[in-house]
């Protein structure tokens, strides 16, 4: 096949004959973006592409100035002769598979994907193709996600007994997805669900596209009116959602007395579940698991696989035992983050709009200096 | 198993001694008392034999995962607990196929048999049990039949739960729990009665344990109210002298008897209902001072005592306290009497030579025993003991009375190569590392200690946003750095260990500073380490951390 329809160079993956990149890293003329988070959606392009349903979570990331076009899932456009479709990547909101033909060859670009269907994303649809660019995270045999119905009855029953002992309930969780895909799942039954600012615009954006989530207030506001009424507050028995840049702030004190959680597929190793000074980890994650991965790729019927994110030297070489062409390639991608990476100075010196997390900053800083 | 695979994650994810409390509590107020009797064995860590070797259950994993043996290493290096990769690898089983077995159920019928069954036979029971569990369960679970299970609660802390449920005092609970015992039902619930029961002769009593002395001695107080003895290499235990028998247990609560044939004349001349708490040691009559450890290390590994290992290596038992006398338990006397109880008793003896009591070191003010100190590694001790004369013989682990005060560490200047988030109040900052030695100079790097603890708050935020700007890779929590860092590393023992890449191993590794003056390739070699070995302390059977 031709080797030129898709090549990976400094700025990201780059379509040669349609002249545009996906989900580049450094600043470029047009980019079609499977999704809004940090390390996919960087600001500095000059075009955005991406789905109507992505593109409302897409606007609270990048601003108003940023110029986004979208095309709806399954529906075709061209450019320069190169056919370039958007397919459900089923990871977040909105969140899509690239797919782009030229001359009788086909490539996908997935981004990011799970194959489990949940409330708050369209379903991971396989796409048939040449060259599958897959993501790779969790890409080890131990990440086999428990079904998200037995984690959301943790979740639950977890609140449920905070809630007996008089203690508020935080979630950690990703602001962009996970924080919706949890709120989806909570038991609203069981006392009142508050959100962190870094979460709440992204609620607003995701109801905006017809996605139910249960009543939540902004902490933000309720702190706000019981300061002008003087009323106190009283957080027992509650749940607050918040991203893990949150953890430890005295933004999160105020909740006290608390038992705080994160959600992540991390949190499938008990090494690593313990290391949080959390009470507890639930492994949830909006990456493709183990078996997900592979059958997610054998179902392109793809000869050659690139590999990104986390374990990808792995797969490259479990693929190629299985005869597949497949490699590992070098991205800045970065995957699930844990629980501290959120606030993290990034390794490689690009200004701060540029760094994977920075949007989870900048909103908790706001909403903490706000408090 | 259900319940006390979580029973286990309950105590696993708390930090909080209250919240382990009630949750043991809570498991043997409600289980099932032959359940119960099995769950205190194991909390308390009288866990079985590794009943499956290592390499089979690593190959057999594999297999019923489907995945080449590469894929399983890969799995294993990123949890890094074979029990725990192998829960997580097996697939789900399906619901049809899970059961729910009481935790006595899965022991006495499924997990001791495995013991007596040939490979075929243990294959295919594994498989049917692996089925029938869940993730949770199946880590407990291989914990158990590959004899590394371990929990984050203390004995205290389980005679604590226990005590509450029966509603007798805790060290009572702690006596009962002590020497051998079956974990039946009739057992748990003698265990939990809230009667005084008949006691069984061989019966010893707890430890009392010192805590390390990290102040200067002088925070002691008055000199005239301690008393000071060296503190021996030994392994610590208890002679038992009742009903015309003498029983010898060790600290890991081994009865051991038949293994010291040395002490048997001896003991026979105390009188009965006589306890000794003290140290065994393989001894020198020439020298008069003890062997080096590593003699009792051999003399242990061998299943026949021959006449010839009794005689090279002869063991004495140093007396450190009586604890019984004439058949009276005098625990809450205070130390100075028992001492002089003991010392009486012992001159009593026709024979001295194999029960001695531990001398007492003379000191008039703390310079005087500061410098004494200075000369334990010469009389192969690790240091002294320091005991309040009016101190009461405790149970456990206790403050405040009893001290060891240890000579000073060893040290190395190792090069910080990985690094991982801490816990409690630090999370969010790097400060669990590890560090590496030079294989040779200009060579490559060989990890040789973790540490993460000695650094101050400025020098962990220092140290953290290094990590953050000069990691080279990262998985999860674990990132490896640029190796420029060098530190300073103190540590109490090393010994050859060829189960680390780097042939060594060192016990209580610590970070005493960050070596700014130094560039990594001013580290320390492996050859400056395999020099220390022969100043080393041997790790000892007191050793309970291990490495
Ligand atoms: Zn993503
Ligand atoms: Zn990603």
């Amino acid at each position: 096949m031709s080797t030129d329809l898709l090549i990976r160079d400094e700025r990201g993956f780059y379509c040669p004959p349609g002249d545009f990149y996906v989900d580049p890293w450094r600043p470029v003329e047009r980019a079609i973006i499977t999704h809004a988070h940090s390390d996919h959606a960087r600001w500095g392009h000059r075009q955005y592409l991406t789905t109507p349903e992505g593109a409302g979570v897409l606007r609270v990331r990048m601003g108003p100035a940023a110029q986004i076009d979208t095309v709806a899932y399954g529906r075709s456009i061209e450019r320069n002769g190169v056919r370039i479709s958007l397919h459900p990547a089923g990871h977040v909101l909105g969140s899509a598979q690239v797919r782009i033909q030229h001359r009788g060859q086909v490539a996908v670009v997935s981004g990011d994907y799970k194959t489990e269907a949940d409330a708050t994303s369209t379903p991971f649809e396989p796409v048939r193709c040449h060259l599958f660019v897959s993501e790779s995270t969790f890409a080890l045999p131990i990440y086999r996600w428990k079904p998200q119905s037995a984690i959301f009855d943790d979740i639950n029953r977890w609140w449920s007994a905070n809630a007996a002992r008089g203690l508020a309930s935080v979630l950690l969780a990703y602001s962009l997805g996970k924080s919706q895909r949890i709120l989806a799942g909570l038991d609203s039954s069981i006392g009142p669900i508050y959100v962190h600012g870094a979460v709440e615009p992204l609620n607003a954006a995701y109801r905006r596209s017809g996605i139910r989530l249960p009543r939540t207030e902004y902490v933000g506001e309720t702190v706000k009116s019981a300061k002008s009424t003087g009323s106190r507050l009283a957080w027992a028995g509650s749940m607050i959602v918040a991203p893990p840049s949150a953890m430890g702030t005295p933004w999160m004190r105020r909740f006290q007395p608390l038992s705080a959680a994160f959600v992540s597929g991390w949190m499938t190793i008990r090494g690593t579940r313990r290391r949080q000074s959390l009470d507890k980890g639930f492994a949830l994650s909006d990456h493709a698991d183990w078996p997900g991965l592979l059958s997610a790729i054998a179902a392109t019927g793809a000869e050659r696989v690139w590999l990104t994110h986390g374990y990808s030297a792995v797969l490259a070489r479990h693929l190629t035992h299985m005869g597949l062409d497949a490699r590992s390639i070098d991205t800045q991608f970065r995957g699930e983050a844990d629980v501290a990476d959120a606030d993290e100075p990034t390794a490689t010196g690009q200004p701060e709009a540029e760094v994977a997390g920075a949007a989870e900053v900048e909103e908790s800083g706001e909403d903490v200096a706000a408090s | 198993m259900k319940r006390f695979a979580d029973l286990y994650s309950a105590i696993d994810e708390s930090t909080r001694t209250t919240v382990k409390v009630a949750a043991m509590a809570e498991y043997f107020r409600t289980a099932d008392p032959a359940d119960a009797a099995w769950a205190v064995s194991f909390l308390i860590g009288r866990k079985p034999r590794q009943l499956v070797p290592t390499k089979l259950l690593r190959a057999w994993a594999a297999e019923a995962a489907s995945i080449p043996e590469w894929l399983f290493e890969e799995s294993y290096h990123a949890v890094g607990d074979l029990a725990e990769t192998i829960a997580l690898l097996l697939p789900y089983g399906e619901s049809a196929q899970r059961v729910d077995r009481p935790l006595a159920d899965w022991v006495e019928n499924h997990l001791l048999p495995l013991g007596n069954m040939d490979e075929t036979d243990k294959r295919e029971s594994l498989y049917r049990s692996w089925a029938a569990m869940d993730p949770a369960e199946r880590f407990v679970w291989n914990k158990l039949i590959t004899g590394a299970f371990r929990v984050g609660v203390s004995q205290n802390l389980v005679t604590r739960a226990l005590a509450e449920v029966a509603g007798v005092d805790q060290a009572r609970i702690a006596h009962r729990l002590m020497g051998e015992w079956k974990p039946t039902a009739e057992f748990f619930r003698s265990l939990v009665s809230s009667e005084t029961l008949a006691s069984d002769p061989k019966q010893l009593y707890p430890f009392y344990l010192a805590y390390p002395l990290e102040t200067a001695p002088e925070q002691l107080g008055d000199p005239a109210e301690w008393l000071a003895e060296w503190k021996w290499d030994g392994i610590r235990a208890q002679l038992i002298r009742r009903r015309g028998e003498t029983h010898i247990w060790t600290r890991g609560e081994e009865l051991v008897s038949e293994r010291y044939p040395d002490l048997h004349e001896t003991a026979a001349a105390l009188p009965d209902g006589t306890v000794i708490d003290g140290e065994l040691l393989p001894w020198s009559f020439e020298d008069n001072a003890p062997l080096p450890f590593a003699q009792l290390q051999k003399r242990i590994g061998r299943k026949n005592l021959g006449k010839k290992i009794l005689a090279e290596v002869p063991v004495v038992l140093v007396a450190y306290d009586l604890l019984e006398n004439a058949g009276e338990d005098i625990r809450e006397r205070p130390f100075s009497q028992r001492r002089t109880l003991l010392t009486d008793l012992l001159e009593r003896l026709p024979w001295q030579d194999r029960l001695r009591i531990s001398p007492e070191v003379p000191f008039s003010t703390w310079g005087e025993l500061t410098h004494a100190r200075s000369g334990s590694r010469e009389k192969r001790c690790e240091g002294l003991m320091l005991k309040h004369r009016h101190s009461q013989y405790r149970v456990g682990r206790k403050r405040g009375d009893w001290w060891k005060w240890k000579v000073d560490p060893l040290t190395m200047d190792c090069v910080l190569t990985m690094a991982q988030r801490g816990s409690g109040r630090r999370a969010s900052l790097y400060t669990d590392y590890t560090f590496a030695v030079w294989d040779r100079p200009g060579g490559s790097l060989l990890t040789v200690a973790k540490a993460y603890s000695g650094l101050t708050d400025a020098e962990i935020s220092r140290i953290d946003a290094f990590v953050k700007r000069n990691t080279t890779d990262r998985f999860g929590p674990v990132r490896a750095v640029k190796p420029e860092i060098v530190m300073e590393l103190a540590f109490e023992a090393i010994q050859i260990s060829p189960r680390h890449k780097s042939g060594i191993a060192v016990r209580f590794p610590r970070i005493v500073r960050i070596r700014d003056d130094k560039r990594p390739e001013d580290a320390d070699t492996l050859d400056r380490l395999k020099g220390l070995l022969a100043v080393s302390p041997a790790l000892s059977a007191n050793d309970e951390t291990g490495i």
